[in-house]
């Protein structure tokens, strides 16, 4: 796809052909400037919620009690289950086990689901019982950030199925490969963890219990 | 090092569209920015010649007062998204950052290119408010998009910040790209301390871009849900917050300021050294100050609501903090001055636009006190001081500068000189334009005249028109500057490597560069600015 050919080796710096220690080391740099602009992103989003939560603290009270905190809470450890196995997955890449990284990639893929289906449990019953975002602002807030955490839960799920089955062509551990693509792909994942660590409490458990 | 007429190819080779498109070379991906931005500059440029040619005389001539919103909305739109925020980083910076290191290409080529598309999808995002009749869909807001307004504008403003939002991905693509590259593919040699001020000023600049550059995001896509969904987050009627819209736009777009300003020292920095022939002055003091601009310049966004309800406290801290900002600018006009002392200086049309950059940024940095100070700005807030202040730093600054870098390293980029006499010819013209635009603006600011009025009382009438005739100077420049600089790419006489005799990597290899930038990995052992010990090089 790209214009390769008026570009003879060595023309442009092309990380899939350096040897993998350089690999790792542009691709973690990246990844990790990239999560840094997750956090302001977000950032901007929490500092949206403690105005308005200073502003309303009996609306805020009130949108907190209306959750499900049994459900909140078991996908709390749903999320951080599947960045376990997330971290277990680098760890057989690093250790270049292919059976191994499948499996817990497969594994991660599935926590993902089942965070995504408890998702909709707690969504449904609000949707339809008319607390939409707009309803108050604490549902606003409540929708924005568990929505928005929601796209990076797919654009993760996204990358770790094609980690998935990248990595039963034996692409991460072969001989000479690097494993750089699933050590980016496991730090973004967790950053979606800690995003959920730090919004579980602050719509779940603060105020309305 | 250089070789002249050896056999390479450069480039520029092969030509046609697929070949530039497709291309991962940071250099072309570089110039595809360039004539991008400079297609939005002269649209956005036009919108200012019609927003000054309405105001050469009181009441209505040439727009109704929808139309004059339009136009100054266009104006700073496309100014501040379109062009101006890619300006520097993404042209001059994308051609010359792995040159000036060494490297063969930035460290990702195909995010580099990536980052190109995502801007052409922004652009035509935001070009698509456009679409429909100009009297009720195109934007009104002005460029800062305040709320409530922009939630019950009829207009336009969700393309309009969905294609900022995209624009947005496309400015942290690049300044990921470039942390990463001056982090990890700096040639044998180059230390941090020997790498030109150019590159420390754009390591600062994309350190911004990272950091702020998504709390817009965020901001432009609450607003977006609140035109669309009706969330409420920034709407007093339920419950939320409009003053928390300008805190979170201005927390991007102050440190923003610093994107567009940042590089264009960097580009002065590299200017002045070669042409009063003489090592930059105080570097260590430039390279840092860089760094601690872009650090204070996250704390500063409240100067922007002096008046717009903050309690005193904020405003006490923000106005401390704002000064604060003038120390690392002053240290670094000290130090451009220091290197021209006892320099040999001559002015070519380069040295010319960074003398003028000094010139003007100084009138730009110190006009900048009176509205950080919280008594004054009371006064001057809102008004064409406000103005005044800030084209003198993003023209007088940040295009004065772009422009003399573009001469400075046209030979570099085409491998031919432009008219040196028409490129002195347009300078002046500039100059003379661009301060007769915005002299009689710091004085009607300062009388009262509040901005964005469609219509005026007569007693400013002298200070608008004169501003306006200035302001079709200030438009006959860009004419005469671009048509010089465009000429030289066909008809302008061949360079050599290194026209200005510059010891910076970049003119250590044919003009215009191979498409692997050195035949061989260079191999640096001293600092970039050892002027006057040519000989011993």
């Amino acid at each position: 796809m790209f214009n390769h050919k008026n570009a003879p080796d060595g023309t442009f710096f092309n990380f899939h052909k350096e040897p993998p220690l350089v690999a790792y080391e542009f691709f973690k740099l990246g990844m990790w400037i990239f999560l840094a602009t997750e956090v302001l992103f977000f950032g901007g989003l929490f500092a949206a919620y403690f105005i308005l939560k200073y502003k309303w603290p009996e609306v805020f009270a009130a949108g907190s009690a209306y959750l499900d905190v049994k459900l909140g809470a078991t996908n709390t450890v749903v999320l951080l289950a599947s960045s376990l196995t997330m971290a277990l997955a680098v760890d057989a890449a690093q250790r270049k086990n292919k059976g191994k990284l499948t499996l817990m990639l497969g594994a991660t893929f599935l926590g993902a689901c089942g965070f995504l289906v408890i998702k909709g449990m707690e969504w449904y019953p609000k949707l339809t019982s008319g607390k939409l975002p707009g309803s108050d602002v604490f549902f606003s807030v409540y929708y924005m950030t568990t929505g928005l955490h929601l796209i990076h839960v797919l654009i993760g799920m996204y990358y770790i199925a094609l980690m998935f089955f990248r990595s039963r062509t034996g692409r991460y551990t072969d001989e000479g490969a690097s494993h750089a693509g699933v050590e980016v792909g496991g730090l973004y994942w967790h950053l979606v963890d800690v995003i959920w660590i730090f919004l579980f409490p602050l719509l779940y458990l603060l105020g309305g219990h | 090092m250089a070789t002249e007429n050896k056999e390479y190819s450069p480039y520029l080779e092969p030509k046609g569209f697929y070949n530039w498109f497709w291309t991962v070379d940071h250099k072309r991906i570089g110039l595809m920015y360039l004539y991008s931005i400079l297609f939005f500059f002269l649209i956005a440029g036009l919108c200012a010649l019609g927003v000054r040619a309405e105001l050469f005389y009181p009441g209505e001539q040439i727009v109704d007062h929808h139309g004059y919103n339009v136009l100054f909305t266009l104006h700073g739109a496309l100014m501040v998204f379109l062009f101006i925020v890619p300006g520097i980083p993404a042209t001059l910076g994308n051609f010359l950052l792995p040159l000036m290191i060494g490297a063969k290409d930035v460290a990702f080529p195909r995010l580099n290119i990536l980052s190109y598309w995502v801007y052409v999808l922004g652009a035509l995002v935001v070009l698509g408010s456009l679409i429909g009749p100009p009297g009720s869909s195109w934007l009104d807001t002005g460029w800062t998009f305040y709320t409530p307004y922009s939630i019950e504008s009829s207009t336009g403003v969700i393309p309009v910040t969905l294609g900022a939002f995209i624009l947005g991905f496309a400015s942290i693509l690049t300044g990921m790209n470039f942390i990463v590259t001056i982090h990890r593919m700096r040639a044998p040699g180059m230390t941090w301390h020997r790498m030109p001020l150019f590159v420390w000023s754009l390591y600062s600049a994309s350190l911004i871009q990272v950091l702020a550059t998504p709390v817009v995001a965020i901001t432009l896509l609450l607003l977006i849900m609140e035109r669309l969904l009706g969330i409420g987050i920034f709407s007093a009627a339920m419950g939320g917050d409009p003053i928390l819209f300008e805190n979170m736009f201005w927390f991007y777009s102050h440190p923003v300021v610093y994107i567009m300003i940042l590089p264009a020292m960097g580009v002065v920095a590299e200017i002045l050294p070669v042409f009063a022939r003489k090592p930059i002055f105080g570097y260590r003091a430039i390279a840092y100050s860089s760094l601690a601009i872009a650090l204070v310049s996250f704390f500063v966004w409240g100067h922007h609501l002096f008046v717009s309800g903050m309690s005193n406290w904020s405003r006490w801290i923000f106005s401390l903090l704002t000064f604060a900002v003038a120390i690392p600018t002053a240290i670094k006009v000290f130090n451009w001055i220091g290197t021209l002392y006892k320099g040999s200086v001559s002015f070519e049309s380069p040295m010319l636009y960074a003398c003028g950059f000094i010139f003007l940024f100084t009138i730009a940095g110190l006009t900048g006190l009176p509205l950080a100070t919280l008594a004054t700005d009371v006064h001057l807030h809102d008004t064409y001081f406000v103005v005044a202040h800030f084209h003198y730093t993003m023209q007088g600054g940040t295009v004065v500068a772009l422009v003399g870098g573009l001469h400075f390293w046209w030979p570099k980029i085409y491998g031919r000189m432009f008219n040196e006499t028409v490129a002195q010819v347009g300078f002046w013209t500039l100059f003379i334009g661009f301060n007769a635009t915005f002299i009689p603006q710091f004085i009607m600011g300062y009388q009262g005249m509040p901005r964005r009025y469609a219509d005026y009382l007569g007693e400013f009438h002298d200070m608008h028109f004169l501003s306006s005739v200035g302001a079709m100077i200030n438009g006959l420049a860009y004419f005469i500057i671009f048509g010089n600089l465009i000429w030289a790419v066909y008809k302008g006489k061949r360079a050599s490597a290194n026209p200005y005799g510059s010891l910076s990597l970049e003119w250590q290899t044919p003009s215009p560069p191979p498409l692997t930038n050195f035949d061989e990995v260079p191999t640096v052992t001293d600092w970039t600015y050892g002027y006057g010990d040519e000989q011993k090089a």
